[in-house]
């Protein structure tokens, strides 16, 4: 082989060229091949891991099976079409900007909602250890708006400053502040670029973007893809799914909630999603946006600590009522009046 | 003026002026446009606050002072996001300095007046040319009726020389009252014989409990 290829220097650029590639082929055919394609077999995978369930009926067990077995293919062939964000899978999926959106997962939580007048931003804090300050999560982003992020912070902190140079790029041009929805589209625009470039990632970021103007106060969620959508609520980062639900029980009512009410739902689902550890004044930031009776505009604002730590402590105080009175109801005799404690 | 085919800037009169005293600013300036022998208009304001503690005044050509007010505005805006606070005077005066000389060889036909207070809560001014060479004063006189102006506040605000060791404070002893109508008599006598200031007077005071505009009706012919 040695020989062969010395014998080909003399004989040329072009030969010598194609002889190299055609070596260069043959090599990484036989030593670059993943291993896991000779590994798995999905009949071994299947005895080794039992099933969920084995459906009584043989045919539809069948069905079943050839999913998995398909599902297993895809996720088998899933780290070849990985590796650049240009690059589809055959089942028509981006794993980059899948990926990215499980990086907005990993972050600490934050919950929106709005009313027809006023939105509200709460964010879990996190801080890298004791030591250290907490990360910033919620962002001034002009007097009608801001935002709340999870993920991958140091993109949310550029984000921020694109949407606030465009804020006032707006402001400027204009004279009027740019309108929600615009301001979510144009962030969007940007994401949307990071998916089709090869040079560039897409951004480890998920962005509640809250903000009041002429039609009312809004609330979007943007997503690294590129997408997003307008929401009465909505939980973003870890153990969101438990904020989630909680608004999701309750959002229907948020169009007609004072400011002081949706601030109070907001610590609650914060607090659904430390699970456990107590709500205090550090480690949670709420920040509101809103348009009061009277017109006047009160402009985006973190709420200081001290008035968070109040309504915290009232939030408790109204737990810890009912539960009370339901004990001492049921020690005392009847009264005569027929009032659940809550109703009190 | 505009014999000239190319020329693009056009004089909309008017005067401003500033006064600093120990711990406040008043900056003041007449509120006519005119062009040529004609008033565009008795009502509009030449003053603009860039920041709580600090508030710029300037004559001039209104199409570019208008930019120049939403520049530093905008870049004021931009401060606040990233310091978490307001400029301060000295910050935007530097900052207005810049901005003028960037436009070296095209200018801003602006005659600025900056007025508010310092970091330590001191009355300051600052005055410029258009090109952007400034200077921090006790008081300062721009626009049509500068030159009417500007004797009367040196007769009666003395400030020391600045070749004196050691430094000596320019700012006013007077109190902010005694300040705000030696303003509204100098604009009075501007008046008199300026014809591009009058119909009315607007002031305003910065001090520590915040900003207080007045307005001062002038004579309107």
């Amino acid at each position: 082989m040695l020989t062969h290829y010395t014998h080909s220097l003399t004989s040329g650029p072009r030969r010598n060229t194609h002889l190299l590639l055609c070596w260069l082929a043959f090599f990484s055919c036989s030593i670059l091949e993943p291993k896991k394609n000779t590994a798995t077999k999905p009949e071994e995978h299947a005895d080794r891991e039992p099933k969920p369930y084995a459906h009584s009926d043989p045919k539809i067990a069948r069905e079943i099976q050839a999913e998995e077995d398909e599902d297993e293919a895809s996720r088998m062939f899933r780290n070849q079409y990985d590796t650049d964000v240009t690059t589809w899978s055959p089942a028509g999926r981006l794993f980059q900007v899948e990926y990215a959106m499980e990086a907005v997962k990993q972050g600490s939580a934050c919950v929106g909602l709005r009313s027809r007048t006023h939105a509200v931003l709460a964010a879990a804090n996190k801080a890298a250890s004791e030591l250290s300050s907490h990360q910033r999560k919620v962002f001034r982003v002009a007097d009608h708006a801001g935002v709340a992020l999870a993920g991958l912070t140091a993109d949310g902190r550029v984000l921020s400053r694109f949407l606030r140079s465009e804020c006032i790029n707006h402001a400027f041009v204009y004279d009027a502040p740019l309108p929600v929805s615009r301001l979510a589209l144009r962030l969007a625009d940007k994401a949307q670029v990071c998916t089709q470039r090869s040079w560039k990632r897409p951004y480890g970021v998920g962005l509640l973007v809250a903000g009041l103007d002429e039609s009312g106060a809004h609330l979007y969620y943007n997503c690294p893809s590129g997408n997003y959508f307008e929401y009465q609520a909505f939980a973003i980062g870890s153990r969101s799914q438990a904020a989630k639900t909680f608004l999701e029980r309750r959002f229907e009512g948020y169009n007609d909630y004072t400011p002081d009410q949706l601030i109070r739902d907001a610590l609650s689902a914060i607090k659904e999603t430390l699970q456990g550890e107590k709500l205090t004044s550090s480690n949670c930031t709420v920040a509101i946006v809103g348009r009061k009776d009277d017109g006047t505009v009160e402009p985006f604002e973190m709420i200081d600590n001290k008035r968070i730590q109040e309504i915290i402590e009232s939030m408790e105080a109204v737990e810890e009522a009912p539960v009370a009175a339901a004990e001492s109801s049921s020690m005392q005799e009847d009264k005569g009046t027929d009032a659940a404690p809550m109703d009190i | 003026m505009s014999r000239r085919g190319d020329w693009v800037y056009e004089n909309n009169g008017g005067t401003c002026v500033a006064i600093a005293g120990a711990d406040y600013c008043v900056v003041a300036a007449d509120t006519r446009l005119s062009v040529g022998y004609s008033i565009l208009t008795r009502d509009h304001s030449k003053i603009c606050e860039l920041a709580d503690k600090c508030v710029l005044a300037s004559s001039g050509f209104q199409g570019d002072i208008k930019v120049l007010h939403k520049n530093l505005a905008a870049r004021e805006l931009l401060y606040q996001h990233q310091h978490n606070k307001r400029m301060s005077c000295p910050a935007m005066a530097q900052l207005l300095s810049n901005t003028l000389y960037y436009k070296r060889f095209f200018p801003y036909y602006a005659f600025n007046v900056l007025g508010g207070l310092d970091s330590e809560g001191k009355g300051c001014v600052f005055t410029y040319d258009a090109v952007g060479s400034y200077e921090r004063t006790g008081y300062s006189a721009q626009g049509t009726g500068s030159s009417l102006i500007m004797p009367v506040l040196d007769n009666q605000l003395k400030s020391p020389s600045p070749l004196l060791l050691p430094a000596r404070d320019a700012v006013t002893p007077l109190s902010e009252l005694e300040a705000v109508d030696l303003v509204k008599d100098v604009f009075a006598s501007a008046t008199e014989r300026d014809i591009y200031t009058g119909d009315k007077l607007e002031i305003v005071v910065i001090n520590k409990a915040g900003t207080k505009r007045e307005y001062i009706e002038l004579r309107k012919d």
